[in-house]
């Protein structure tokens, strides 16, 4: 017998890609240079979140035009973004055969109290999360990977540090937890049970959690893995710097050897300057992309 | 003790790790070209090939695993099968050019069409839940090739010597008889030497 889209497949491509890079692109010539520099998927897409956010108005899924183009282009898996809740934007993405669909708050959300059931699609879901309470939700609803929201765009590492670090303390703490401890903590964080119980049982989430949003160096990309992250996807940070070639190698590079401090020194040097970057505070909430989903 | 490395470049290296100490051996993840002396055998993770090509390349990882390779066995999954095959459709190079074999990256679709199947695993077992993501598949195999199992006529799994090589993907699984059947053939292999 043979079953496509179970949840070890779906899961499982998300495991394949642990220790590497997704790059989000925006047409076949970056696409190409993300895979000739080691990147394990590429996210294609009409714009970075840096020129989403300066361009403003309604974010959607990218023209097919630019999803075909990068589809052709590489053998490595093309991911692509649906609004949140937007049941149609994902179809036509499965049906396109994009082979992961990030639920993105990048992009306007279409649903501002659901999110997609994820586990009625063939094709895999990578979604945000800033908590434990938000990555259960999204698992339940058949997420096969995480990532967290981080505030994409702003070439400013705090929000991911602050979300990956939320989210492996409380997985700490439900480890640590006695089982009749559970329901209440599962109340608190707005996690469902069953999940928190998988969780606890297993010693960690069920799926693969990437670092995502506002990774803009190298060092930035190692401090991500060292927080526990299994993977990292930078966003603007590459086809915004001055050299995205060299910038993409070393980014690559730092992620397998994050421990490497010598080596990340040595990638590090020359490599031009980064994208400019966003004081967080300076963001009204409204403009703040990780307040979206729910 | 047995000692396995799991090349670490990029992949399921946790899985594999957890497999071959499952399977009674000791599991060394490997970075570091250094990191392969005194191991007993290697197996290559799945990932994404291109990846871990750029980045064998980068850390000249190249001549020492073909060296490795010489009269140590090797297990290479998914993209590890494709770095150990001689030859790659539609490509002019290959990798590591181990197994006497043709492979076809993506050979069953992209993710959509990723499925589960069962197989039979020659010398391993029947009722094997073989996990193919976005698998490659083996094309065409030399004399030296033993074909260890199909899938609707396309051959999964293969043996060469003291090579090993499956398209899908065993570590997903909590069923490690493929790799007991590694950790013997490296038992061997070390007995020979001995």
């Amino acid at each position: 017998m043979l079953k496509t889209g179970t949840e070890r497949v779906k899961r499982g491509m998300a495991e394949m890609q642990k220790g590497g890079v997704i790059m989000d692109v925006v047409n076949a010539e970056q696409a190409r240079i993300a895979e000739a520099a080691g990147a394990v998927a590429v996210m294609a897409l009409e714009r970075v979140p840096s020129d989403i956010r300066a361009a403003g108005g309604v974010a959607r899924m990218a023209d097919p035009t630019i999803t075909e183009e990068v589809l052709n282009a590489v053998s490595i898996p093309v991911m692509a973004k649906a609004r949140i809740g937007h049941i149609v934007e994902a179809r036509v993405l499965e049906a396109m055969g994009v082979d992961y669909i990030d639920e993105s708050e990048v992009l306007t959300p279409a649903d501002e109290v659901f999110h997609l059931l994820k586990s009625d699609y063939t094709v895999p879901f990578v979604c945000g999360a800033r908590d434990l309470g938000e990555a259960s939700r999204r698992i339940a609803e058949g997420a096969s990977m995480l990532r967290t929201k981080g505030e994409p765009g702003t070439g400013n590492i705090v929000e991911a540090v602050r979300h990956m670090r939320m989210i492996q303390g409380q997985i700490r703490k439900v480890v640590a937890m006695s089982e009749d401890e559970l329901m209440t903590e599962a109340k608190n964080l707005g996690a469902p049970f069953e999940v928190l119980l998988q969780i606890k049982k297993a010693g960690k989430l069920p799926v693969v959690n990437f670092a995502a949003g506002g990774i803009a160096t190298p060092a930035d990309a190692a401090l991500m893995m060292e927080l526990g992250a299994d993977g990292v996807f930078v966003g603007s940070g590459i086809f915004k710097s001055e050299n995205p070639e060299k910038f993409a190698r070393a980014i690559v590079e730092a992620t397998t050897h994050y421990q490497d401090y010598k080596l990340i020194a040595e990638l590090s040097k020359g490599l031009g300057t980064a994208m400019k970057g966003i004081d967080i505070s300076t963001l009204a909430h409204g403009e703040r992309m990780q307040e979206r989903g729910w | 003790m047995l000692k396995i490395g799991v090349l670490a470049l990029q992949g399921a290296v946790r899985e594999h790790v957890a497999a071959i100490e499952a399977s009674g051996a000791e599991a060394v993840a490997v970075k570091r070209v250094d990191e392969l002396a005194n191991l007993d055998g290697l197996v290559m993770p799945g990932g994404e090939s291109t990846a871990m090509r750029r980045l064998i390349d980068k850390y000249h990882f190249l001549e020492p695993l073909k060296k490795f390779a010489q009269n140590k066995p090797v297990f290479g999954t998914c993209a590890g099968l494709i770095l150990m095959a001689k030859r790659i459709q539609g490509q002019d190079s290959a990798h590591l050019e181990l197994i006497d074999m043709t492979v076809e990256r993506n050979a069953f679709g992209r993710q959509v069409d990723s499925f589960e199947a069962d197989l039979m695993i020659h010398g391993v077992g029947e009722d094997y839940t073989g996990v193919f993501i976005r698998a490659p598949f083996i094309v065409e195999v030399g004399p030296e090739v033993e074909i260890l199992s199909k899938h609707n006529d396309r051959i999964v799994a293969a043996k060469q010597g003291h090579f090993l090589c499956a398209a899908f993907h065993p570590e997903l699984t909590d069923d490690y008889r493929l790799h007991q059947y590694f950790v013997k053939m490296v038992q061997s292999a070390k007995e020979v030497v001995a």
